[in-house]
């Protein structure tokens, strides 16, 4: 049995947002504004898929549209293959606007195949769903008749292309004048494979119920959520501790089992007086030991106000990664997980983005030339090269008051007055003009080191286009 | 004489470890990553900081890739997370940028706190603004060096030593060896800044 929605992603959006008008929506496809999908209003008035969006302004100049979301359409199929359920437990996805059903041995919980049809049309109806049905003996004819039929009947009679193959395939065998399913049937096989591959003789039979062809129904996507129920409130830290020991156990087991590692934990307890406290974890790195997160939960469940005592605790991994089994057996392999574990604890205080670290990046700008990215999301990079001295310390550049294009002989920054001993240079680094940047105005800049008497060593820059030197940086 | 006082340099430099040491002055800075060195460290600075480390730069002296940054909005969260990170001992050094004196109850709390984890603790402290629970405390000044160029020349005093005697060392950092060349020890004359009172 197969569903046919061949408007899902305008009733989608219709179904939000009725309108009384042509609609449409588009996607932008080849640097081309095309049309995805049309309300049953559009279609009458000549529109049909794929064509320009501007065309159809011109045929239609009252038409609404607004862009499709593909992958909202998605889930909403996704949404549609659990009611289906409903009907039969064996519901697989067909394409991208089609549902697939295993009803042999369902349908007499619905009084029939007729019943079940008419159950499924007055659902569609009133959530203003666009259904076509096909009940066929086969996945192959209850497409075909779905989508080019009367939702039963025979195979004969409807075009080639309902076999579900390509369009060229479906032109050549209409110039061989074979233009209905049953021309088909009666022709010799073995032309047809030799000049049209296996492909349409597979489709026949498919449908045909010659070859199996099986559905494969949808998994659900693991739920990684664990709640436990107290017969008397609890209070006490121990307690709650031990509680969420319970529940870290199953939740790190099914974890294991899926191959994942949990990234972000929430435990929220619920209070007798049914106002409930939330205790979110951000680990830096994914983690499915229990024996490791239990401890990390301490500081968080040491800021909770049990009030009259929790009745409820539930534990649930709101994200999750993938962490595969690894080898172990190196003493190397256990650092990181040290430090991991440090980085969360920190991170629990001070937050999880403020734990950084530094990334090379490809850039002769200096202040371009690294990244600071979150230790917890990035991994350590090596490949730092420098070519010429950089300084220790860089700072936003602080005018000083100067002139010429060589270093002063005396200068004062910071309240200081330094005279210069040595200075050595020019560095010309230019702007990289494909990127704005406010602090680079100023156009090109000549680097000096200059050490003072006084001793500071500091990176000096000039800027011949906008005369002015400024104190960028401190060497060692 | 005066020689025969000064402390055996290698005994103090590779900083003790299991212990918070203290460095003011100019080049405090330049002091850390060298007491960093190639182990894992932590850099713990407030926020609102905007003078901060140039990995480019330190490239000479110690490996970016194994430096981690932690930016904190108060001098509490600072001191936390010093306490947390060097009881850990997952790092080898943890370097502290504090901005007011640390009184003996905090001071002490990270020594004990190094001290579990076997890390060496570096707070970097305005001039003045030292903790009596710190094991010893550096004042380090770059010098001009009229002989060479691109030098690193610096000027290391150890201004208080909890298990020796103070003095102070012209080094130099040389890159070939990744370690801290001792130039020639500085004779502390009676009246220079860095004598004993």
């Amino acid at each position: 049995m197969c569903m046919w929605f061949p408007r899902l992603a305008c009733d989608r959006v219709l179904k939000a947002r009725p309108v009384e008008a042509p609609f449409a929506l588009t996607l932008t496809d080849k640097n081309a504004e095309r049309i995805y999908c049309l309300n049953a209003q559009a279609e009458t008035l000549g529109l049909h898929r794929g064509m320009s969006f501007a065309d159809a302004r011109a045929f239609c100049p009252n038409l609404l549209s607004q862009p499709a979301r593909p992958d909202l359409d998605a889930r909403f199929l996704g949404a549609l293959r659990r009611w289906a359920t409903r009907y039969c437990p064996w519901v697989g996805r067909e394409g991208e606007d089609g549902l697939v059903l295993d009803v042999t041995g369902s349908t007499h919980l619905w009084g029939g195949e007729a019943a079940m049809l008419d159950d499924m049309r007055a659902r569609a109806e009133r959530s203003g769903l666009t259904l076509r049905l096909g009940l066929g003996d086969t996945r192959g004819a209850a497409w075909a008749l779905a989508h080019y039929g009367q939702t039963t009947g025979v195979l004969d009679a409807l075009p080639v292309a309902a076999l579900r193959l390509e369009a060229e395939v479906v032109t050549g065998l209409q110039r061989l004048g074979l233009r209905s399913i049953g021309d088909l049937k009666a022709t010799a096989r073995a032309p047809l494979a030799r000049r049209f591959g296996p492909g349409v003789l597979l489709r026949l039979d498919q449908a045909l119920g010659d070859v199996p062809e099986a559905i494969s129904p949808g998994a659900e996507p693991p739920h990684y959520g664990v709640r436990l129920s107290f017969p008397d409130p609890i209070g006490l830290l121990p307690d709650v501790m031990s509680a969420t020991e319970r529940l870290l156990a199953p939740l790190c087991d099914k974890l294991k089992a899926q191959g994942a590692g949990a990234r972000t934990l929430v435990l929220t307890l619920r209070r007798v007086d049914q106002g409930s406290q939330q205790v979110e974890l951000r680990l830096a790195s994914a983690m499915r030991d229990a024996g490791r997160i239990l401890p990390l939960f301490e500081r968080g469940l040491g800021d909770i106000d049990a009030g009259y005592g929790i009745d409820v605790m539930r534990l649930e991994a709101t994200v999750v990664e993938a962490l595969p089994v690894q080898q172990i057996g190196l003493s190397a392999q256990v650092q990181p997980d040290q430090l991991n574990d440090l980085i969360t604890r920190i991170g629990t205080r001070i937050g999880l983005e403020n734990v950084q670290r530094f990334l090379p990046a490809d850039s002769h700008i200096p202040e371009r030339s690294f990244i600071v990215a979150p230790a917890a999301f990035s991994a350590a990079e090596s490949g730092w090269h420098s070519h010429r001295p950089r300084p220790l310390r860089l700072f936003p550049p602080e005018a000083i008051s100067a002139e010429g294009a060589r270093p002063p002989e005396r200068f004062r920054w910071r309240r200081m007055s330094l005279t210069t001993g040595r200075a050595t240079g020019p560095e010309r680094i230019a702007p990289e003009w494909w990127l704005e940047d406010d602090s680079w105005r100023s156009g090109l800049r000549d680097y000096w080191k200059v050490e003072t008497r006084e001793g500071r060593r500091l990176w000096l820059f000039y800027t011949p286009q906008n005369p002015g030197w400024f104190v960028q940086g401190e060497f060692i | 004489m005066i020689r025969a006082m000064l402390p055996d340099f290698a005994t103090i430099f590779p900083l003790r470890p299991g212990r918070v040491h203290e460095a003011c002055g100019p080049g405090a800075a330049a002091f850390a990553v060298m007491a960093a060195g190639q182990g894992r460290a932590l850099w713990i600075r407030p926020a609102w900081q905007k003078e901060g480390l140039y990995p480019v730069g330190i490239l000479s002296v110690c490996e970016p890739a194994q430096m981690l940054i932690a930016r904190t909005q108060q001098e509490v969260d600072s001191l936390a997370v010093a306490e947390e990170a060097l009881r850990d001992g997952a790092l080898s050094c943890v370097l502290i940028e504090i901005t007011r004196p640390l009184d003996l109850r905090e001071g002490r709390r990270l020594q004990l706190a190094a001290k579990a984890g076997g890390t060496t603790g570096l707070c970097l402290i305005p001039e003045g603004m030292g903790s009596n629970a710190a094991e010893t405390r550096w004042r380090v000044r770059p010098e001009f060096d009229d002989e060479r160029e691109d030098s690193t020349l610096m000027r290391w005093e150890i201004i208080k030593n909890k298990s020796g005697t103070i003095g102070a060392w012209n080094v130099r950092w040389s890159q070939e060896a990744r370690r801290v060349h001792v130039v020639s020890p500085v004779g502390l004359r009676p009246g220079s800044e860095g004598a004993p009172g």
